[in-house]
């Protein structure tokens, strides 16, 4: 690997990263949308500060797209306090149209400067490395890296900092007015967080990737686990994986390293859909079968309880009844009754089932709950 | 100059194919639109949209056509799976809907970009024009897209007409709507269905990043006007295609200037109008309304306050001060300022106010 390349790599992980820890939040609060609606109207703020400080990578145009960012949120709420629109439809009337200025304004004042329209969407990462921050006489690596960073340690050291405050927002926000603290202030501070990450990674991987990176890892991760720190750091992880992954699909088929990231962090997702432990589809799946066996096996020692040492158990302790009695048939019968047999609840005699003590217990523990 | 506008349209077939277009793609959008927005699904437009990149690149991959009908196909068939992924992940995980758009809308598109790169680094040269489908590109349509535009948006909206009052219900009472027999789930299918292929024949003109804007935009706008679901949906009809057309024929004259951006301003506008002078709900009318209601209770408190006190000193004609009346209803002075221009207060000292016989006789009536 060329240096180029590491630093290709460890830039998408720190994206990512950076991206998982706001992220992680806007699922739990439902508010996953949000970062769609920012990563859009974001582009607007980095136009209005590309035109007033005349450079990309001005830390002031950062703090002004960011500002953009928060007001979207800000728009919404105002827009969805009049009552005349729904919060989804504010939503989507609000980001479109900033979106569509900051792309007008791009296309007709600032076309082939520095921005263009297909950077917005897809990204620049491949060319991440030439842009290079030197002060002191000393390289400090790609710019867009150190901007990453810097973002990167500011969302960890927010959520640690107000760790309590931030989970008791997110899980009980009416406790915590009761408590005394302000969970709009929280609310504005993740919005703060999250617009600025947006306006850091935007650079990288484009306004829809950042959507990507911030939604799916915490949603693939919160299939898995549970509590909010194994989730931060599962979905951080993810992010990582999902980077490094994409970084790697992208250079084999030569293609938008941006977009392989995002198809890794989907394939992620769809892989704990399917497998996750405990909550997956083949796991309940499974658990749904494995209960339907043991409750036919129940109700097969149920059946035998009640009849047995009477006159007519010679003909219901047959297998071949149970398709009358219970409607089950042969195949199944006979598969219960050799699941039942494994597990030592019947025993067969002479093609008379007998129940053995322990499945005479099961019987009465069945029919006494 | 409106003259001339309009003799260009006449003339240019690039301009007719461009308005045409345009206001086919704002009809379909707009008036399925509506349910969407009815129904808190209008971000569900926004996940379809982006989702249909994937699906342009695979039909182009597969049939190597760029004739707008593949592509519209392949289109719809990845809006389709989205909306299915959605229900799916929303029905079998804790996950909730939000979430679930935001992945599949991020997912799909980033995949589709990864197509979309992978197209363009082929050796022939011809995939030059699926970059349109990102923010549209009004100019390069064809008269055949447009058939295609036409044809599919008809059908679209007539299917929407035949099922009207089914999805009517569909949209406010789906409960009511089991219990009678009506097949709730295929009716949502169906319209799902239906907003997918208002969505997919707007690509081509608006792009898929904007094209939800085109879902959203025209019905809330039309919401504002009316509370018939007919009216706003033919409302949104007009407002969509009034959006096309204007922001279509601007981008298509002026250099550029793209067209999904262009066109989404204009819906936009719209809705500003629509929210702010709509009567009975735009926010200016409210305003007006709440004023007038305002001063009209601070009429007529002003008069029943004077009354009552009136009553209290039933031997002489005795004026009372405005700050008396402000301590029971506030605010009191400018209100008896109006009131004795209207006759109904008279001024009996510099600050002693009593009611007219005309203010009594109504002051009366009121009570």
């Amino acid at each position: 690997m060329t240096s180029g390349q590491i630093e290709i790599q460890v830039l998408a992980v720190v994206v990512a990263v950076a991206c998982a820890v706001p992220g992680t939040f806007l699922v739990l609060r439902r508010l996953a949308l949000v970062s769609d609606a920012i990563s859009h109207s974001i582009l607007l703020g980095i136009v209005l500060g590309f035109f007033v400080t005349g450079n990309v990578n001005s830390p002031f145009l950062l703090v002004g797209a960011a500002l953009v960012g928060v007001l979207t949120v800000v728009l919404v709420g105002v827009l969805q306090r009049t009552g005349l629109v729904r919060e989804d439809a504010a939503i989507g009337l609000v980001f479109p149209a900033l979106f569509s200025i900051g792309v007008i304004l791009i296309s007709r004042y600032a076309d082939g400067v520095h921005l263009d329209i297909d950077a917005v969407l897809l990204g620049e990462l491949a060319f991440a490395p030439f842009d290079r921050l030197v002060f002191w006489g000393w390289d400090w690596g790609p710019t867009s890296l150190v901007v990453m960073s810097v973002i990167l340690a500011l969302n960890v050291a927010a959520v640690v900092v107000f760790w309590k405050e931030v989970k008791l927002a997110t899980f009980d926000p009416a406790l915590a007015v009761a408590l005394g603290f302000t969970p709009a202030l929280v609310q504005y501070g993740l919005m703060s967080l999250v617009s600025l990450t947006a306006v850091g990674a935007f650079d990288a991987v484009g306004s829809i990737l950042v959507v990507a990176l911030m939604i799916a890892p915490p949603a693939t991760a919160y299939l898995l686990t549970d509590g909010l720190a194994r989730l931060l750091v599962l979905a951080a992880a993810l992010g990582a994986a999902s980077a490094l992954g994409g970084y790697w699909l992208a250079y084999v088929l030569d293609a938008s390293i941006a977009g392989a990231m995002a198809t890794m962090a989907g394939v992620f997702f769809v892989a704990a859909w399917l497998l996750a432990p405990e909550r997956g589809l083949v796991a309940a799946a499974r658990r749904r079968a494995r209960q339907r066996l043991e409750f036919a096996q129940t109700m097969l020692a149920i059946h035998l309880a009640n009849h047995e040492g009477r006159p007519e158990a010679a003909v219901e302790s047959r297998v071949g009844h149970l398709d009358e009695h219970l409607r089950w048939d042969a195949e199944f019968a006979e598969r219960i009754v050799r699941g039942a047999t494994r597990r030592g609840l019947v025993v067969e005699r002479a093609g008379l089932l007998e129940l053995t003590p322990r499945g005479r217990e099961l019987a009465q523990e069945a029919v006494a709950s | 100059m409106p003259d001339l506008a309009a003799i260009a349209l006449l003339s240019d077939y690039t301009l007719r194919t461009v308005a045409l277009g345009s206001a086919a793609l704002g009809i379909t959008s707009g008036a399925l639109g509506t349910f969407a927005v009815l129904r808190r699904q209008s971000l569900l437009g926004d996940a379809i949209s982006h989702a249909a990149l994937p699906g342009v690149a695979l039909a182009f991959l597969l049939t190597g056509s760029k004739a707008s009908l593949a592509l519209v196909v392949g289109a719809a068939l990845a809006g389709f799976v989205a909306t299915l992924v959605v229900i799916g992940v929303v029905a079998t995980t804790r996950i909730k809907y939000d979430s679930a758009l935001g992945i599949v809308l991020s997912v799909f598109f980033g995949f589709g970009l990864v197509l979309l790169t992978l197209i363009q680094r082929r050796p022939d040269a011809s995939q030059a024009g699926l970059d349109r489908f990102l923010f549209g590109q009004a100019a390069a349509l064809l008269q055949s897209d447009l058939l295609t535009m036409a044809i599919l948006g008809g059908i679209a909206l007539a299917l929407m007409l035949l099922a009207w009052k089914e999805l009517k219900l569909l949209a406010f009472d789906p409960d009511f709507g089991s219990s009678l027999g009506f097949p709730m789930r295929a009716l949502d299918v169906l319209l799902t269905g239906l907003l997918v292929v208002a969505i997919v024949i707007g690509l081509q003109t608006v792009g898929v990043v904007l094209m939800a804007a085109m879902v959203i935009a025209p019905a809330a706008a039309a919401r504002q006007w009316t509370d018939r679901l007919g009216g706003v949906a033919g409302l949104a009809a007009l407002f969509g295609a009034a959006a096309g057309v204007s922001g279509a024929l601007l981008s298509a004259e002026t250099e550029r200037l793209p067209t999904g951006p262009t066109i989404v301003i204009c819906a936009t506008l719209i809705v500003v109008v629509s929210l702010l002078f709509a009567p009975r709900r735009g926010i200016v009318w409210r305003e007006v309304r709440g004023r007038r209601d305002r001063r009209r209770l601070r009429v007529a408190a002003v008069l029943a306050d004077l009354l009552a006190l009136e009553r209290q000193h039933p031997q002489v004609e005795h004026g009372h001060s405005a700050g008396v009346l402000s301590v029971m209803s506030g605010g009191a002075l400018t209100t008896l300022q109006a009131l004795e221009q209207r006759g109904l207060v008279k001024r009996l000292g510099d600050d002693a106010w009593a009611l007219t016989d005309a203010g009594r006789a109504r002051a009366r009536a009121a009570e």
